[in-house]
């Protein structure tokens, strides 16, 4: 049958590696939310700290980066094939008629996020995992202990206005995405019932909602100085 | 027209054969009767046609009732065109006004070629409910009565909805995918849910789903198109169920 060759193994690879993908977000929100205790990045530090240093976090930095690359290569098997699958267009369709542009465009929306991450993985992944800090001084001591200044990275770098609008579409186009992408990963695996379906549609906005608005608010709240 | 009757601007999709290359031709009709079923619009068209020595519009139609899923036009796009819940033989003139114009196309997708304008090859179907659609019967005359057989009332409710596919292929023709996942979904889901078709369920998936993938059509992305063009309301519940049946078939393939 092999993993990759039924249309439906596939579907799974997607809805599997999405929430898993999904699942992670959370706990990047939810770490990145430590900069709003405005304590100097102090709480904020310790966690990123405690993240990069951690090694069953580390070892799963590993499993995350998989999880992202299966289901990108997934992604785009699923829209070549689909393109395939209709050699010759309609001279006149009208698929607004009978589903949502958003549906439409994950792979579109995917892309985009793709190239967000490139950006926004050069801007502190790649700092912070291999080439340091660009910021003066990159450490700063907390309770006697090293932690480096991913805090003052953060805001060195949301400084520049075209990072905050980079950020922000990248916040936009991960609304969409996350916002067909989660009931579709519960339909996938075949969790669709008319007793919980309302339920699973309404966890996925609200969801995507907390998710892009929180990440949103970042660069918004360190631009503008709220957060300092 | 002092008597409600309309003129139209047709383009349709003329292709002489599966190999020749095709195009949209366009066509003007007048004394159109709101009261004609769209099918009956293409047959006075096709007179037209007719009386001028030239070749009349080949497109698929039997029962013109909206139950034998043989009609299949993608009007100004959308499959069986504007209305919901209805085949092309049941859409009347009266969903349109004197002065449109139609778009007329046939199913597209690699799994439905084009036989002339705009009739499709629907084998593919045909070859995936050959690969599993079906239950095997003793009809040696032993035959058990299958009322004596209790069934909840709502499953056989959910398996009489997922039975009532006519097998059109609206759902491929919509889906910006050509997936056929909500017909074969259908048909696996109406066998799922019944005790006859229990003995062959995992390998009626695994078999229908392997054939559907050979057929060339895409892959559902949950989109859910198909459910709202599917003139028999077809839920996409039945593909989350053939998901689930072919998750199990999967990772345990004996019954």
């Amino acid at each position: 049958m092999g993993l990759f060759t039924s249309s439906l193994i596939k579907k799974y690879w997607m809805a599997a590696t999405g929430l898993f993908l999904i699942s992670f977000l959370v706990v990047h929100a939810g770490i990145n939310a430590m900069i709003f205790f405005n304590d100097g990045g102090q709480t904020f530090n310790e966690w990123g700290h405690f993240m990069g240093t951690n090694l069953i976090v580390r070892t799963m930095e590993i499993g995350l980066f998989l999880g992202l690359i299966l289901h990108i290569v997934d992604g785009l098997m699923l829209y070549f094939q689909n393109r395939k699958a209709r050699p010759i267009k309609y001279a006149y369709n009208k698929p607004s008629a009978s589903s949502t542009w958003y549906s439409r465009s994950m792979a579109l929306l995917g892309t985009l996020i793709l190239i967000f991450l490139v950006i926004h993985l050069k801007d502190f992944w790649l700092k912070t995992r291999v080439t340091g800090l660009t910021v003066m001084p990159s450490h700063v001591k907390i309770d006697g202990v090293m932690h480096e200044n991913l805090f003052a990275e953060m805001l060195l770098v949301f400084k520049n206005p075209m990072a905050v609008v980079i950020y922000l579409l990248g916040c936009f186009s991960l609304f969409w995405h996350l916002f067909h992408g989660f009931r579709s990963a519960f339909q996938s695996l075949g969790l669709n019932h008319r007793k919980y379906a309302s339920t699973i549609e309404l966890a996925g906005s609200v969801y995507a909602v907390v998710i892009s608005v929180l990440f949103a608010s970042m660069p918004v709240a360190m631009y503008l100085g709220w957060v300092k | 027209m002092s008597n409600g009757n309309m003129n139209l601007t047709l383009k349709v999709w003329r292709q002489s054969s599966n190999t020749a290359a095709g195009k949209m031709e366009n066509y003007q009709l007048g004394g159109v009767s709101p009261d004609m079923s769209f099918l009956e619009m293409i047959d006075m068209l096709n007179d037209q046609i007719i009386r001028k020595g030239e070749d009349a519009i080949a497109f698929d139609h039997d029962c013109r009732e909206g139950i034998c899923g043989m009609c299949s036009m993608f009007i100004n796009g959308e499959a069986h065109g504007p209305n919901r819940g209805v085949t092309t033989c049941q859409l009347h003139m009266r969903s349109f006004k004197d002065g449109d114009t139609i778009y007329i196309e046939p199913w597209r997708a690699e799994g439905f070629p084009v036989v002339k304008d705009l009739m499709v090859d629907r084998a593919a179907f045909d070859r995936i409910i050959q690969s599993g659609g079906f239950v095997s019967v003793n009809t040696s005359g032993r035959t058990m009565d299958a009322n004596a057989i209790p069934i909840p009332k709502d499953d056989a409710d959910k398996a009489f909805d997922a039975a009532t596919c006519i097998g059109c292929g609206a759902c491929v023709a919509t889906c910006p995918n050509s997936s056929a996942m909500l017909f074969v979904s259908a048909k696996v889901s109406q066998f799922a849910l019944l005790p006859q078709g229990h003995p062959e369920r995992k390998e009626r998936v695994l078999n229908m789903v392997k054939q559907m993938d050979e057929e060339g059509f895409g892959n559902c992305s949950n989109i859910g198109a198909c459910e709202v063009q599917c003139p028999k309301n077809i839920s996409i519940e039945n593909i989350a169920r053939m998901n689930r049946e072919y998750l199990s078939a999967s990772v345990k393939p004996e019954n």
